[in-house]
């Protein structure tokens, strides 16, 4: 059983002039809301035209980025982005539900609300803060402690090997993950809060602990809605600028290490937009832009598809 | 159905494999880490924000909030401007998300099912990934580059396509974790869907949706990028939302990157001040919603 | 909630009504390098207080966006560190004009504790330190440069700016200049693809000092404004004549001296052969169009423009760590001015 009505269904009552009216202003946002974004993505295709004209497909496979000489290739910045957004949505993802969690089923009423208002409050920090904060203090502490720790134990992994700046791809996952934190854990606390009591009864009554309660039913029984929450976050991820690009290292490189600089797809964007002039130059990064509708594509496609191998049937996630 | 009878299921296969006290343990070790997880979130916001305040608590004054900015070498000056910007822009765009978002949430909730409603939630969720940077283009692309005019409306447009996703489907949730058995009951009574789902299923999904507004604002205020190209910023006082206006976030970017102490505290105070009014309309919020519904939040 | 939400709306008018009248003056719009910004935000709120009819409005959003939006006429005026060239002319479609406006300097920055006299750099140390040629504080071609001084055996991490600049440019010239290798193998330009394999990039100058100053062995490359508010140690470079001169306004107006005929086709001052030039120096310029298509604003910007690379609005550099121009330069500027319709 899970939480949302299966079909909401369309009951017959439209007959009314009211209703008719009603139905037509709810066609009417949503047709809207879909011109807004096709219309988003035919200027992004516009402004990319030159630059897919001049490299076609080369642009994603390539690796070099020289403005001087008019060299655009995008695969490190893809790869930056992937592998940061995976760091971040890894780290807030587990961290996210389980504090969502404990919120829900654990924490007790003076506690709840005051908690999770703080880690709300997470999202309201502003970007350039982050990024901020991320440069003067998470980035020695990740040159100076986190860093040396990981090396020393995991460092026989290309993962962990290489020199250590401080900024690099795990500083700019880890500060994502933090801005990304709030989303998952609202979203999934409202979820979970809304699940029937009748279902943690009924696993109570059986003799399960709370935990096996929380573990095994209950969020089982909310993961669709977790799931959507996750994706959202990860879009947030994929699409930030500011804070990630003060502490990436801002590199155009593929390396195997999370220690090294490296850069991603937004950055660039954000980095070079307001100083482009050449019409190739401003094509390929707004090229960049159209990249990245597809890479969120892509992975809003891989997570539907796991949720319909999940569900079965039912489709609407 | 299946997934929940399907973790009784596991429920009942543990009871019968492990040993009480060994869940028990299993328990408080999960209990453990589920509250090390909260606790590290929230600490770590602790930590950001006792640095912002460590930085900017020594701006904030009265002049601060109310004068315009002074340049290098004049003493004083403040972020009043920025102050109204930020309201106005957020204020129009969230006047003109809620609409959108909410019809659409209702949309997808009443008619959920077949390939529209999936394609727009697709379309939704992709929009969630787009750079703000690429987001302030289109809205210049819109809006200012036709008119050959910066304006706040074109920044509020922007804000807008920032806050929707999450509107969308957050509503679309909300209204889909009311119990059927309302709405039938209400429609039994002889409303019309349209009274049925304003006045009574909406309602009830508000404190979700309430939710959602607030991280949906809380997500634009610390936005910079869209503001680049499409309300531009100013020095000066600006109501009219058909012209450049200053905004809070983009006087803080634009301050901290600066080389000038005077200013860098500045952008903390600002920076202070951002993350100080998203946490007042949070509460207030919450607080307004307690007392209308009298609902343990 | 209405309530007092239109509670707020009403005092927001009636704020509103209490400044109009200092809204009513006209407001012109410029836009672009945020190099630029200090000295035009001075400049400009001194020219208002004693010409109350007009307002500047400028923001930094870059020097490119800045020609986008000059191109586009949704601004009066742009403001570039590097002059447009003939393909940004040709898509402005009407007759441009270009002023120097002010000076300024890039310095290298570099954190190496334990060296407390400040670091000597000769140029082809730089270039190879940027090419990734020299990996260690203690190479000999550094440690000649400094008797006397114990170089630490620390790997050079190499620091620019990741977001597209006119620093970045004037840095990129001088490296240019010095050595043919830099030319051909990276280039000049605001975003270039630097050799160094230890190089990281960084957001703006806050970025690259901020990294420097929490990295021990970096090296950057900061505005002069940036080292003279912060303290930031940097390091004295011989220029071309010869002589070890430390980064300041006064080495790099003298770079400035030696170039009168600068103009918006010649606008390189880096490497400059004065005795007390500063290598690593460059305008900035603002672009106007000759007709600007509403004739009281034309008139308006005239003044402004006038006043600002006069020595009234000259004077206001210094405060900001800004340099004048050079008094024939600023006589280059006003006769370029003059050909504007006002």
């Amino acid at each position: 059983m899970d939480n949302l009505e299966p079909r909401f269904r369309r009951v017959a009552r439209f007959v009314s002039p009211v209703d008719r009216g009603f139905a037509a202003i709810v066609y009417a946002g949503s047709i809207l809301f879909a011109l807004l974004i096709i219309g988003l993505f035919v200027e992004l295709v516009l402004g990319s035209w030159p630059s897919i004209a001049a490299f076609k497909f080369s642009f994603i496979w390539k690796s070099e980025w020289d403005p001087v000489s008019n060299k655009f290739g995008a695969l490190p910045m893809i790869y930056g982005t992937v592998v940061s957004s995976f760091i971040a949505i890894a780290l807030a993802s587990f961290v996210g539900i389980m504090a969502a969690v404990y919120l829900s089923d654990f924490a007790p009423r003076w506690l709840a609300n005051p908690l999770s208002f703080l880690i709300e409050l997470l999202a309201a920090v502003p970007s350039v803060v982050y990024g901020l904060w991320g440069l003067f203090v998470l980035a020695p502490f990740v040159r100076t402690g986190l860093g040396p720790v990981l090396q020393h134990v995991l460092g026989w992994t290309p993962l962990f090997a290489g020199p250590i700046y401080g900024v690099g791809l795990l500083t700019g996952g880890i500060i994502l993950s933090l801005m990304i934190v709030p989303t998952v854990t609202a979203i999934s606390r409202d979820i979970l809060v809304a699940i029937p009591r009748d279902l943690r009864e009924a696993s109570m009554a059986v003799g399960t602990t709370k935990w096996e309660m929380a573990m095994r039913v209950v969020l089982p029984a909310a993961r669709v809605g977790i799931f959507g929450a996750c994706v959202l976050a990860l879009g947030r991820a994929l699409g930030e600028t500011i804070a990630v690009t003060m502490v990436i290292g801002n590199r155009p490189q593929i390396s195997a290490s999370l220690f090294a600089p490296s850069y991603t797809l937004a950055s660039v964007i954000a980095n070079e937009f307001t100083e482009a002039t050449t019409s190739l130059y401003i094509s390929a990064l707004i090229e960049l832009g159209l990249i990245l509708f597809f890479v969120s594509m892509i992975v809003n496609g891989v997570a539907r598809l796991m949720i319909w191998s999940v569900r079965g049937s039912d489709r609407t996630a | 159905m299946a997934s929940s009878s399907e973790g009784l299921a596991s429920a009942q296969l543990a009871l019968r494999y492990a040993g009480l006290r060994r869940r028990r343990v299993y328990a408080m070790l999960g209990t453990g880490l589920a509250l090390f997880c909260a606790l590290l979130a929230a600490a770590v916001l602790l930590a950001v924000l006792g640095y912002v305040v460590a930085q900017g608590i020594g701006s904030i004054n009265w002049e601060f909030l109310t004068q315009l900015p002074h340049p290098i070498g004049v003493p004083g000056g403040g972020v009043g401007n920025g102050i109204a910007g930020s309201f106005i822009m957020i204020g129009i765009a969230t006047a003109m998300a809620i609409p959108i978002g909410l019809l659409t949430g209702i949309y997808l909730a009443l008619f959920g099912r077949g390939p529209i409603p999936e394609a727009l939630r697709f379309l939704s969720d992709v929009l969630s990934g787009i750079p703000s940077i690429a987001i302030g283009l289109f809205a210049y692309a819109v809006l200012v580059a036709p008119l050959k005019h910066f304006s706040a409306f074109s920044a509020s447009f922007a804000f807008m396509m920032l806050m929707l996703p999450l509107l969308v489907r957050t509503s679309e949730q909300a209204i889909r974790t009311v119990p059927q058995v309302v709405r039938e009951g209400a429609l039994a009574l002889g409303m019309s869907n349209f009274r049925a789902t304003v006045r009574i299923v909406i309602p009830t999904a508000m404190p979700a949706i309430m939710t959602a507004l607030l991280l949906a604002i809380a997500r634009v205020t610390g936005e910079t990028a869209p503001l680049l190209f499409t309300a531009f910023g100013s020095q000066f006082w600006e109501f009219n939302p058909a012209n450049p206006m200053a905004e809070l976030s983009l006087q803080v970017f634009t301050y901290a990157i600066s080389p000038y102490p005077t200013w860098q505290a500045q952008a903390w105070g600002g920076a202070l001040l951002l993350i100080s009014a998203v946490c007042i309309l949070s509460v207030g919020a919450r607080l307004m919603l307690r007392r209308s519904q009298g609902l343990q939040l | 909630m209405i309530r007092s939400l239109s509670r707020w709306f009403s005092t927001l008018g009636v704020v509103a009504a209490m400044t109009l009248p200092a809204v009513a003056a006209t407001q012109l719009t410029g836009a672009g390098s945020t190099f630029d910004y200090p000295f035009f935000s001075k400049a400009f709120y001194i020219y208002s207080q004693q010409n109350p009819d007009v307002t500047v409005n400028y923001q930094s959003i870059g020097s490119g966006g800045g020609i986008q939006q000059f191109t586009a006429k949704t601004i009066d005026f742009g403001a570039t560190d590097v002059p447009m060239n003939a393909s940004e002319l040709a898509r402005a479609g009407q007759p441009v004009l270009q002023l120097p406006v002010t000076l300024g300097g890039a310095a290298i920055a570099y954190n190496l504790p334990g060296v407390t006299k400040p670091l000597r750099l000769t140029r082809q140390a730089v270039v190879d330190i940027y090419l990734g040629k020299i990996t260690k504080w203690n190479d000999p071609a550094i440690a000649k440069s400094n008797p006397g001084v114990s170089l630490p055996d620390m790997p050079i991490v190499v620091v620019h700016r990741s977001d597209g600049s006119g620093t970045t440019y004037i840095f990129t010239d001088f490296l240019s200049h010095v050595s043919p290798e830099w030319k051909s193998k990276v280039g000049t330009g605001k975003s270039v693809s630097w050799p160094a394999p230890s190089a990281v990039g960084a957001k703006g100058n806050e970025g690259v000092a901020g990294q420097v100053r929490s990295t021990p062995g970096a090296i950057g490359y900061v505005e002069l404004a940036y080292v003279i508010e912060n303290h930031i140690p940097a390091a004295t470079l011989q220029n071309r004549a010869g002589r070890w001169v430390p980064v300041s306004p006064e080495t790099v107006a003298a770079a400035a001296a030696g170039r009168p005929d600068v103009n918006a086709s010649n606008f390189s001052i880096v490497d400059e052969p004065g005795a007390n030039a500063w290598p690593i120096s460059g305008y900035s310029w603002v672009v106007v169009y000759k007709k600007p298509s509403d004739a009281n604003r034309a008139k308006l910007l005239y003044n402004v423009l006038t006043w600002l690379v006069g020595p009234q609005g000259q004077s206001n550099a210094k405060s900001v760590d800004y340099v004048p121009l050079p008094g024939n330069v600023q006589a280059t500027a006003l006769s370029t001015l003059k050909q504007m319709q006002h």
